[in-house]
């Protein structure tokens, strides 16, 4: 396991506890009792970093380098999983992935950005960020669902959509205007989960559905924390403050009713626990189907529009 | 009508003596062809160069003058102020932004709203204005955007939106980002009544705005020469680190790639306006 800065202390637990696992098998002494208590004292000092993460904390726990991304979510929580290719236009983009799985013998759609887990998988993902084929390609299988009437479920996790000269060429505007006006019009449940990064309008172009969850080491904003303090401070030293100032965290949004609920994570992140994590994701898909599909199709969109409209603060004079 | 006429005409003197005259206040030189250009001859030619017709960044009021009909048009509206949510501070609050903004161009934020009449036709036009913090998108553009399709639903009358920003506003984070959404969201109402919605892009229209309502026109026009994209050039060349070709992300290079119906020069901006109202109308 990779640790962060504010994890240090924890990783140095997690030594103490591998020598005394080593020294016990050596010498053949129980320390059964030692290990538990140095357990003991991770999981305190998890609930003590967790206690006071700062919003950057929360953007760097987003990125862990073991965090999982939304194929390892699929894999652990469908017995099947068909995985989908191609827009039928242009390509098949490797940043956005998407096919029918089952959880609880249900068959739904799944689709989400994809980050690599190596090197050379995080070039051949272009590190999550989709270009416009991504964003028809998820549309594709949107409709598809649509179809068959199943319901949909996206995982959101990109630092943005892809700002690539062919991505321009190809309409990576237009591409994400389009997935955003029909997402209000399908006709089947869509539950929209941020499970990582959750930047502008690449986050947004697959994420317009009756129910917005966000995991709770996750950020939503409509500018990544970096670029903002380049922009507005003239400078990438800023990006603590950014992070502070877009009030981006699950809580912040939760608090400003623009997602439904936040998901909670294992102690000390997603990472920790990649399989507790996935079988939490699961209950709440399970839930927010059985609650979403007994209402006619026509009212969920009502809703949908509903709710979407009513996002925004201002001022009214007389 | 006529107060409002009155600020528009106010909008017009504000923005032309603070910036496109030099100080004698007589002559605008054009940023493309360097061309001296006498004030009065440069409004009187809807803001476009003569010579090599470029097409100057204009407001809200002065598009209003241009397509609407005289005595004819009243703005929506107008009370929608924006907030500061999130109590934002960079080097200055968002508040003092605002304020400033305010101050600077006599308006509530980026975007106005008109109804009226164009060459005797009904249409709604929303019109955003660049100089209000770049034309952000923020909840006022959203919720004026938002308004402007239930009014047009309940009037049956076309919508227009002129874009004219550099994207979502930061200052309100999450916020602007769901104007997107809900922008989305409205123009599926206005469809859904069958009632045209035209959108014409205009230099600068990138980011969030690009990414919504701007690109979701029945017909999406554009001015000559306009920047329209949802990455800026700058991002991009740093991204590809390669000098981006001439004409990139163009009016003309959207219509070669077929995300344009048509560019229109402003000077006939307004008949190919009522035109497309004509031919929507039979
Ligand atoms: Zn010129």
């Amino acid at each position: 396991m990779q640790f962060l800065d504010f994890e240090q202390p924890v990783a140095e637990l997690y030594e103490q506890l591998e020598k005394v696992k080593q020294a016990g098998e050596k010498s053949k002494v129980d320390v059964s009792a030692t290990v538990k208590e140095i357990e003991e004292k991770i999981r305190q000092k998890r609930l003590e970093i967790t206690q006071q993460l700062t919003s950057w904390q929360r953007v760097q726990l987003s990125r862990h380098p073991n965090r999982p991304y939304t194929l390892a979510y699929i894999e652990r929580m469908c017995r099947h999983f068909i995985e989908l290719h191609g827009d039928r236009k242009v390509k098949d983009d490797k940043a956005m992935v998407g096919g029918f799985g089952d959880i609880a013998n249900r068959t739904i759609m799944f689709i989400g950005h994809q980050k690599g887990v190596n090197t050379r998988m995080r070039q051949l993902r272009n590190f999550g960020m989709a270009n416009p084929e991504g964003y028809r390609k998820a549309l594709r299988l949107m409709k598809l669902a649509e179809k068959f009437n199943k319901p949909i479920v996206t995982l959101i996790d990109t630092p943005g959509a892809f700002p690539g000269l062919e991505a321009e060429e190809r309409g990576q505007a237009e591409a994400i205007a389009r997935n955003l006006y029909e997402m209000v019009l399908l006709k089947v449940p869509v539950i929209c989960i941020v499970i990582g990064e959750g930047a502008s309008g690449g986050a947004l172009g697959i994420g317009v559905g009756d129910r917005i969850y966000m995991l709770e080491n996750t950020w939503y904003s409509v500018i990544s924390p970096e670029s903002c303090s380049s922009i507005l401070w003239r400078s990438w030293d800023y990006k603590e403050q950014a992070a502070e100032q877009l009030k981006l965290t699950a809580a912040h949004m939760k608090s400003f009713h623009l997602i439904d609920d936040i998901i909670p994570e294992p102690l000390g992140g997603a990472h920790v626990n990649p399989d507790e994590m996935a079988e939490t994701l699961k209950g709440w898909i399970l839930k927010a189907i059985d609650e979403l599909e007994p209402i006619p199709p026509e009212e969920r969109i009502r809703q949908r529009i509903e709710k979407f409209s009513r996002m925004g603060v201002f001022r009214e004079v007389e | 009508m006529a107060k409002w006429f009155q600020r528009i005409k106010k909008g017009i003197e504000t923005s032309t003596s603070e910036k496109k005259e030099p100080p004698d206040g007589l002559w605008t030189k054009c940023p493309k062809c360097k061309k001296l250009i006498l004030t009065k001859d440069l409004r009187e030619n809807n803001f476009v160069c003569d010579k090599c017709n470029y097409h100057f960044r204009i407001n809200s009021a002065e598009y209003f003058q241009i397509l609407f009909d005289e005595d004819h048009s009243r703005e929506l509206f107008g009370n929608i102020y924006p907030v500061d949510i999130l109590g934002f501070k960079d080097i200055k609050t968002y508040e003092e932004r605002l304020q400033e903004a305010q101050k600077k161009t006599g308006l509530a934020d980026a975007i106005r709203v008109g109804a009226g009449k164009v060459n005797g036709f009904d249409l709604v036009i929303a019109c955003m204005d660049f100089d209000f913090i770049g034309g952000s998108m923020g909840s006022v553009v959203g919720e004026k955007i938002a308004r402007s399709v239930d009014y047009c639903v309940e009037h049956r009358i076309p919508l227009l939106i002129i874009s004219k920003s550099g994207g979502a506003r930061m200052m309100e984070s999450a916020f602007s980002l769901m104007q997107m959404a809900k922008t989305a969201a409205k123009l599926t109402q206005l469809a859904e009544a069958r009632i045209p919605y035209f959108s014409l892009m205009t230099d600068p229209t990138t980011g969030g705005v690009t990414a919504s309502f701007a690109m979701l026109g029945d017909i999406n026009m554009a001015e000559p020469g306009a920047l329209i994209g949802f990455a800026g050039p700058r991002v991009i060349k740093e991204t590809i680190k390669k000098d981006l070709p001439e004409g990139f992300q163009t009016a003309e290079f959207l219509l070669e790639h077929g995300f344009l119906d048509f560019i229109v020069d402003r000077k006939e901006l307004k008949t190919r306006i009522s035109e497309l109202l004509l031919l929507f109308s039979k």
